[in-house]
């Protein structure tokens, strides 16, 4: 007879993993990316395989190095990597997004300990790094169906709305027929994705909610569209894929609350007295870097706990 | 009433409508003589002693501990040590049986005239909590608190065991009557029948037996692991905090296993003591799933034999449920009062740990609202201060963060081990 296996209780488990949360985000992402695709043509794909694989390379490179385990079959890895290509736009230089990925990766995620240690979103980092060092080709963006990389005249809706200029109606901005990054444009391949993952349970709709609907009742009460807020930009990019990212918001429901609001604050902010048109990108950054306090002021109430205690230490 | 987390399982009921098939007296039984929560007994018998069925065969000189009998008439053959699944190690009394199943001529109906009384006969049963934990039953009916409520614990929220099923199914009066027996010896007013909704039989049976009742409601559970937990089960059948350092009777409740408030019944007609015990033998590497009976002491290896177990198969056994039980580390280790279930496996894959991505599983499923992630974060650091604001103290070990984490974190565990490193006052 073989020995005996001991271990700890509990000795039954369920079978979702690591892994199987990834590839659950990886398929939400592909309506809007396979719109990407429509919208602004076959460079996409090249673009986001540079991505995808300069992330898994520097993966695999930077755990050897450490002499770590090898942690590319978690897939976290080509999440990232293709999170950063949704937020690039289609004419970026190959190069640059192997940039990015390095920073993403490398800089974000590994030194600072690996999954689930980073304090930054790896992508939005990446995508901010990105956007100071190479600001002119981070702007260029072409017209959506008309597959000319060398025309890089179209302005995303937030540039327009805010110099002035003839704005995509809201059906176009819904579907995406309009200038911008790779993932951004499709609300509603984001919104379809979104609520694939809320189905699944893997994200919890409480920051996108708080942070999609604060933006709107501060545009609302700024005078300015609110439809067309939430809709043109990274907003839903952002709600629910970034500002949803397990490792860089906090646990609980409440302090995800306190997440998406802080996020559509922040947002509203930049995009309303700030000299950048768009500020998803900063207000998921700044947030990230607020979530340990938020998460110390959060915390769940045990069931029969002492309360005097908490004031403690 | 705010709800309390819980997780779905498969329940897994496999025996439910298996009647129980009483084991026949094996050749021989080794009984420990430690089996409940408290101090062990001091065996009361020498090799070469000859003992008869419920005579007391070890006892303590310890108010918490419960006395230990024997199931079997026969000869003790050895007194040996025995180290428990805990690593405790206590003596154990080894009975060759003869088979004649004398019964001891201390077997007799104890005599209650007051409450006193009652709890000693209590203790003379040798009575604990037969839901796993085992708690020894007169101390817990010998509270200083003033009790309104008693609680009987029919969830069996665990996976595969429905011994306690068996015990509502077979014996309803026996429970029906042992709640009237303690609410009138204790003074408790109301009486609550708890049961999760998995059972619905069960619910409908005692409905019916308790519809002219008023004092005694029937409770149905949401059927989210763990609702048998001693404080879920509290607040769900009264709405009842139990407090950080408090018993559940400073809350006006004491809570009761089904099977034990019905062995208390026929343990004060009969006067025979906890000698027996149902258990669930389940497991796919058990060939006839089955609801046995046996004598305490019976060996684990017998029972799974009597149920066409292929032996050389097994790869883990599990004394108890699949969630809270204990890892059996041998095969030949004998029945106790508080072996409700035994799952043997032909399979078992330990996945390999990764990274926390803190996605907050953990903390979505805690009953209690505990946050295993931040407890494993601060053990690593070893950050005392940490967890105990995190309350690490209150952990049932219901094992349900363990379950739902998908980088396969031992975090049940996490939480006993940061405990240790907690100074008691």
């Amino acid at each position: 007879m073989n020995k005996l296996i001991v271990s700890p209780s509990p000795h039954d488990e369920n079978y979702v993993k690591t892994s199987n949360i990834m590839l659950n985000v990886i398929i939400a992402l592909l309506p809007a990316w396979g719109a990407a695709i429509y919208f602004f043509g076959m460079r996409v794909i090249p673009l986001t395989a540079v991505c995808i694989g300069s992330c898994i390379f520097f993966e695999y490179v930077c755990r050897a190095m450490m002499k770590r385990s090898n942690t590319v079959g978690d897939m976290s890895a080509v999440v990232t990597g293709l999170i950063l290509a949704m937020n690039l736009p289609v004419t970026l230089p190959y190069w640059m997004a192997v940039i990015g990925s390095f920073v993403a990766i490398v800089i974000v995620k590994q030194l600072f300990g690996g999954l689930g240690q980073n304090f930054a979103n790896p992508a939005i980092t990446a995508r901010i790094v990105l956007m100071v060092s190479f600001p002119a080709a981070m702007t260029n963006w072409i017209k959506p169906l008309e597959y000319d990389y060398d025309a890089v005249s179209s302005a995303t809706p937030l540039v327009l709305a805010k110099k002035g200029g003839e704005l995509p109606s809201y059906l176009d901005l819904f579907l995406g027929k309009t200038g911008g990054c790779l993932g951004e444009v499709c609300a509603l391949g984001l919104l379809i994705g979104g609520l694939y993952l809320a189905a699944r349970k893997i994200i919890s709709l409480a920051a996108p909610v708080s942070f999609i609907g604060s933006l709107f009742v501060l545009s609302f009460i700024a005078g300015d569209d609110p439809v067309y807020q939430i809709l043109a930009g990274g907003v839903f990019l952002g709600a629910f894929f970034m500002a949803t990212d397990y490792a860089t918001t906090p646990i609980t429901t409440k302090g995800k609350i306190v997440f998406g609001l802080g996020c559509g604050i922040i947002t509203f902010v930049i995009r309303r007295f700030g000299s950048y048109p768009e500020g998803v990108s900063f207000s998921i950054l700044l947030m990230n870097v607020l979530t340990p306090y938020i998460e110390q002021l959060t915390r769940t109430k045990v069931l029969g706990a002492k309360e005097a205690e908490k004031n403690e230490g | 009433m705010k709800k309390l987390n819980g997780i779905r399982l498969k329940h897994r009921k496999n025996t439910e409508n298996s009647s129980t098939v009483v084991f026949p007296i094996p050749q021989k039984v080794r009984i420990p003589m430690s089996m409940t929560m408290g101090a062990p007994c001091q065996p009361l018998v020498k090799v070469g002693d000859e003992v008869k069925v419920g005579q007391k065969i070890g006892d303590s000189d310890v108010p918490f501990s419960a006395p230990v009998h024997s199931g079997v008439s026969g000869k003790v053959v050895a007194l040996t040590d025995y180290r428990n699944a805990m690593g405790a190690v206590c003596k154990m009394v080894e009975i060759e049986t003869d088979g004649q199943q004398t019964v001891s001529e201390e077997v007799k109906p104890p005599v209650v005239t007051d409450k006193e009384s009652f709890v000693k006969a209590v203790r003379e049963s040798g009575a604990c909590g037969l839901g796993g934990a085992g708690f020894p039953t007169h101390i817990k009916l010998n509270p200083k608190s003033n009790i309104d409520t008693l609680i009987i614990n029919a969830a069996e929220c665990e996976p595969y065991i429905t011994a306690d099923y068996r015990e509502m199914m077979e014996n309803p009066q026996d429970i029906i009557n042992g709640i009237n027996m303690v609410k009138s010896q204790l003074g408790i007013k109301w009486a609550k029948l708890a049961i999760e909704a998995n059972k619905p039989e069960a619910i409908k049976h005692f409905t019916e037996m308790a519809e002219n009742d008023d004092t005694i409601d029937i409770i149905t559970l949401p059927s989210a692991y763990p609702q048998g937990a001693e404080k879920v089960i509290i607040y769900n059948s009264t709405g009842r905090i139990v407090n950080e350092g408090t018993l559940p009777a400073d809350a006006g409740v004491i809570v009761m296993n089904v099977s034990t408030v019905a062995f208390l019944y026929r343990y004060m007609q009969t006067g025979m003591p906890l000698v027996t015990r149902r258990l669930t033998i389940d497991g796919n590497a058990v060939g006839e799933p089955k609801n046995v009976s046996t004598v305490i002491g019976t060996s684990f290896r017998e029972l799974l034999e009597f149920c066409k177990t292929d032996i050389d198969s097994i790869k883990k056994l599990i004394a108890g449920g699949p969630m809270m039980g204990m890892s059996v580390p041998d095969i030949d280790m004998p029945v106790v009062k508080t072996s409700n279930a035994l799952l043997a496996f032909n399979h078992y894959d330990e996945r390999k740990t990764s990274s926390c991505i803190r996605c907050g599983r953990c903390v979505r499923v805690c009953p209690l609202g505990l946050m295993p992630a931040d407890i494993d974060r601060a053990f690593k650091i070893r950050n005392i201060d940490e967890l105990k604001q995190l309350k690490v103290m209150l952990c049932m070990n219901c094992g349900s963060c363990t379950y739902v984490c998908p980088a396969n974190r031992k975090l049940a565990e996490t939480n006993q081990l940061a405990k240790a490193l907690i100074p008691r006052k």
